[in-house]
């Protein structure tokens, strides 16, 4: 006998839908409807089968495993704790805690992602909004350096573009949107206008879209590949716009001046609010990388690339980010969480995890699990295991445990952890 | 196990106990008749010439939630310096104005404080603030949820549905496991979405027919009332920080007039025309209003010249200082029901305005007659850090002290201020009341805020000294549940809390009206806006009615 499931959430990207409907019978998927088809795969792929944790590529029982994984961690002067994204709160508050126990530097995806985000938000604040008011208010849409038509199948539908609220009633055809880009991406055929930076050229352009707000003429025609005049079309459409809203992306965050790029939009919004009420919202990826920034600020103070080597936590993206602490050769061993450095880390980070020692949780296969030396074959939040999950606006939204596999979360592996490692 | 607390001088208001020497017996956590004790297998405490008192009461702080954490994020500079090392099993983290959650437990355990009310979530984001307060121990908590501009409440004003806005208030409060209702700015949030704002309580709400700030308020009060919430409506008023407040307050409160709310903060909205932009303190004008009418309570938000992190719901004041205080700043606004914002700021005694305010702070303190009525709060951290109590306490016992303070502050703000004329003295007796026993009595907490038979055994024990900063930052002994948590100040023990809300009953009809509601105005399912109370650690309820 199957069961549907109503309004599960899903844990796949940032924007955390809530709607999907799962089937399931006998522990497992049938059928999702809702779903985009990175959705679907999160469901239909997984593969609930029981596990064994392995040592070394060997299958040992839990109580092994967990010995092992200690081991590791009390020998280590400088252990890394990282990942963390694709688990839910309640295991990321446990990876701080380990980390706060063990003297650990503790990193998320956001220093290989949306951490110049942070940074600069840190430096010039950041105006922001839900994304319900984005549906509900916003007549004026910009994208700058994100393509959620392929990384956020329902962005548009659900949230942004084509969504139908209270003063959109006719979704699309009540907005104007905007794609930057040094592309024409997918998301940029379905604005009404394609701003085409060349590469690199960010932060000219964001920077003359201030002066044209602040009634300044750029005494230039073309700035980073685009004309003055389409910036100045779209300056005046945003000051006169009932509510604007820019999403941005990694083309922001991770090109030339990062979080100076993203400090300039953040600013540029800040000052729009001056003419017309403007807000931003970066278009985060993993289905928790939201929340680790958030469990890692209310446990460190700091979102990303923390150290707890000195007894309590210090912030130094650079130096305590992973990539980092792995190309410096600066950390021992490993524990990897929820994520896979191994396949997208620069090859000098990812190499040093084959050498270090490393403790891997993970509901699936990766590469980085492939070199594990402890293997902890997790839950899966939002699949076999209940959790909480942080929307890219920061809404936390429960995740359903749809399929019970018996197998133990992130959060259990971690508490034995906590309790195994030397006091 | 059972604990004895003997020989002190016991500071028990709600009792009517003024420093007379008494024991205190606790069982399993909660004061006890002596005659149930057995004295030889009991822990006793020599309280001998120490001051005995229950453990501080926080109405109005904002510790935790979405707009703290982006504080938090927002001032990595402010946590510089301001480490807690770890200690054995007792968290690291950092303090400042916008200390992590482990610190901000500890921190307050080590003042003497044992119970903590968050100041204001907006309702989508109450899952967020519940999981910060599981990371928070040492402290029973609760959570005052913003309402004063929900869209669905306003609505109901709109279409002359009081009992509709009354079932969802009902249903809100369960559902976000919220302790009382809090009002922000009403109205002039939702205006602020569309670049506005409100400046009288008769201007219109964009998009609801006929709501105005003022309806909005005596709604609200309504609805509170129906419910019989343990607390009362708690209100932040309209024009916060501008010299119309006083005006706006005052008329806010006779709005109310005879009728059971709580005014917070009140220092931030007292204020009149003055010359050269700077505001005028009002303080006698709006004690005079509290004075006047035994129903209401307030807290006074203290500013404490330093560095503080203004966080308010307040979305259009946020941006307003943004704008006179350059620098960072953060806004949010949440669908349908609410908004926000952050602003760094450093008061300073030699800055007009910020002088100012410091005096007006300690004019209302000491205007307003009744100590059951005033609160001592910073509004942390807008005001200060609540790790700065002592110092205001100091300044409200000490009258030599204040007149010090006074002469170093810049001479614009000295001009035409009371402070001077105001010889009046806190007692221990009177701070036991406006840091314990009426606060509590405000929030309708049964079992804190006093030492008698029932009482949560929640106690700070201070060595009386001189100085009273010093005396009130580092108690002898704080015991939560009658388990010792701090010695001289320092942290010996972490133990959990609780989790105090509000489930009063309401007509199930309204959810499916709420149901079809969440359909049009949410981006989140109705089946997951709902914080269930086994999500949440400790959750306790409080009876209604």
């Amino acid at each position: 006998m199957s069961t549907v499931l109503e309004h599960v959430a899903c844990p796949f990207c940032g924007c955390v839908c809530d709607d999907i409907a799962v089937e399931v019978d006998g522990g497992r998927v049938l059928k999702v409807k809702r779903a985009c088809t990175s959705g679907q795969g999160v469901f239909m792929e997984y593969d609930p089968s029981p596990r064994l944790p392995r040592v070394r590529g060997a299958e040992v029982d839990w109580d092994v495993a967990v010995a092992e994984a200690a081991a590791i961690l009390d020998a280590s002067d400088s252990p890394l704790i990282y990942g963390l994204s694709s688990s839910a709160s309640e295991a990321q508050r446990k990876a701080v805690a380990l980390a706060d126990r063990l003297g650990a530097v503790i990193d998320s995806t956001s220093s290989v992602c949306h951490g110049p985000t942070g940074l600069a938000m840190q430096a010039v604040g950041e105006p922001t909004c839900t994304l319900g008011e984005v549906r509900d208010r916003a007549d004026v849409l910009v994208f700058w350096g994100c393509n959620p038509d392929q990384s956020h199948l329902r962005h548009l539908a659900r949230y942004s573009a084509n969504a139908r609220g209270a003063l959109t009633p006719n979704g699309r055809g009540d907005r104007t949107v905007y794609v930057v880009d040094v592309r024409e991406t997918g998301t940029a055929k379905k604005a009404d206008h394609f701003l085409q930076v060349a590469p690199g050229c960010d932060y000219e352009v964001l920077t003359t879209l201030r002066l044209l707000v602040q009634g300044g003429e750029p005494d230039v025609d073309v700035v980073g590949g685009i004309p003055v005049a389409d910036l100045t079309e779209l300056v005046e459409r945003l000051k006169a716009c009932r509510y604007g809203v820019f999403f941005m992306g990694m083309g922001l965050t991770m090109t030339a001046a990062r979080q100076l790029n993203v400090a300039e939009l953040f600013t540029l919004v800040a000052e729009l609010n001056a003419f017309a009420r403007c807000s931003v919202i970066p278009m985060r990826g993993h289905g928790n990388v939201t929340g680790a920034d958030q469990v890692l600020t209310w446990t460190s103070g700091y979102p990303f690339a923390v150290s707890y080597a000195r007894g309590y936590p210090q912030f130094s993206p650079g130096e305590f980010s992973a990539v980092d602490m792995l190309a410096r050769r600066a950390a021992d061993a490993a524990l990897i969480l929820a994520s896979d450095p191994g396949a997208h880390f620069p090859r000098a980070a990812a190499a040093v995890l084959e050498e270090i020692p490393t403790i891997v949780l993970d509901h699936g296969p990766s590469v980085t699990a492939g070199h594990a030396t402890v293997l902890f074959p997790t839950a899966a939040y939002g699949v076999d295991a209940a959790g909480t999950a942080y929307r890219m606006d920061n809404v936390p939204i429960p995740l359903s445990q749809v399929i019970e596999t018996g197998r133990p979360t992130d959060e259990d592996i971690l508490g034995r952890l906590i309790e195994a490692v030397r006091p | 196990m059972m604990l004895g607390i003997v020989g002190g001088r016991v500071y028990d208001p709600c009792n009517g106990r003024d420093g007379e020497v008494a024991d205190v017996w606790v069982k399993d956590g909660r004061v006890v008749e002596a005659a149930t004790i057995d004295r030889e297998r009991a822990e006793i405490v020599d309280a001998a010439g120490l001051v005995v008192m229950p453990g501080g009461v926080e109405i109005h702080s904002h510790l935790v939630g979405a707009k703290v954490n982006s504080g938090r994020k927002l001032r990595p500079e402010d946590h510089r310096g301001n480490e807690r090392v770890r200690a054995g099993a007792f968290r690291s983290g950092v303090g400042g104005t916008v200390p992590t959650t482990y610190v901000s437990g500890y921190l307050y355990s080590e003042m003497g404080y044992t119970t903590i009310m968050e100041a204001a979530t907006a309702p989508l984001v109450a899952r967020h603030t519940h999981e910060e307060l599981e990371d928070m121990p040492n402290l029973d908590k609760g959570v005052f949820i913003t309402m004063g501009n929900n869209h669905f409440i306003m609505q109901a004003v709109s279409e002359g549905r009081p009992e509709m806005a009354r079932d969802y208030v009902a249903w809100l409060l369960k559902a976000t496991k919220g302790y009382a209702i809090k009002l922000v700015n009403p109205g002039g949030v939702e205006n602020w979405k569309w670049g506005k704002n409100v400046s009288e309580l008769d201007d219109p709400v964009i998009g609801y027919e006929g709501v105005t700030p003022r309806k909005i308020v005596e709604t609200l009060a309504w609805v509170n009332e129906e419910l019989g919430l343990p607390h009362v409506p708690h209100i932040h008023g309209i024009n916060l920080g501008r010299s119309t407040s006083a005006r706006t307050t005052v008329e806010t409160m006779k709005t109310l007039a005879g009728r059971r709310a709580h005014y917070c903060h009140l220092q931030f909205l007292s204020y009149g025309e003055g010359p050269r932009h700077v505001n005028k303190g009002e303080a006698a004008a709006v004690a005079a209003a509290v004075n006047a009418d035994p129903a209401m309570t307030v807290d006074v938000g203290q500013i404490v010249f330093g560095q503080a992190t203004t966080m308010t719901s307040d979305g259009p004041l946020q941006y307003s200082l943004h704008q006179t205080a350059g620098g960072r700043w953060m806004n949010d606004d949440v669908e349908s029901e609410s908004g926000g914002g952050i602003v760094p700021i450093t008061y300073k005694r030699t800055n007009p305005v910020n002088a100012t305010m410091w005096r007006t702070g300690l004019e209302i303190f000491l205007l307003v007659e009744d100590p059951w009525r005033v609160f001592l709060t910073t509004d942390h951290p807008n005001g200060g850090r609540f790790t700065s109590y002592p110092q205001v306490i100091r300044l409200l016992m000490d009258r030599a002290y204040r007149e010090e303070t006074f002469a170093g502050i810049h001479a614009r703000a000295r001009k035409g201020a009371l402070l001077p004329e105001l010889e009046r003295e806190y007692s221990l007796y009177d701070i036991a009341v406006i840091t314990r026993a009426g606060p509590a009595r405000a929030l309708g907490l049964e079992t804190k805020g006093h030492l008698g038979v029932g009482a949560d055994a929640d106690i700070a024990i201070y060595a009386e000294q001189d100085d009273k900063e010093a005396m009130f930052a580092k108690p002898r002994y704080v015991f939560k549940d009658g388990v010792l948590v701090a010695r001289d100040g320092v942290l010996v023990a972490e133990v959990p809390g609780r989790t105090f809300y509000v489930a009063p009953p309401y007509d199930p009809a309204i959810e499916d009206e709420i149901r079809a509601y969440f359909e049009r105005a949410y981006t989140v399912a109705y089946e997951n806006y709902a914080v269930l109370a086994g999500d949440v650690a400790g959750a306790e309820p409080v009876a209604c009615g």
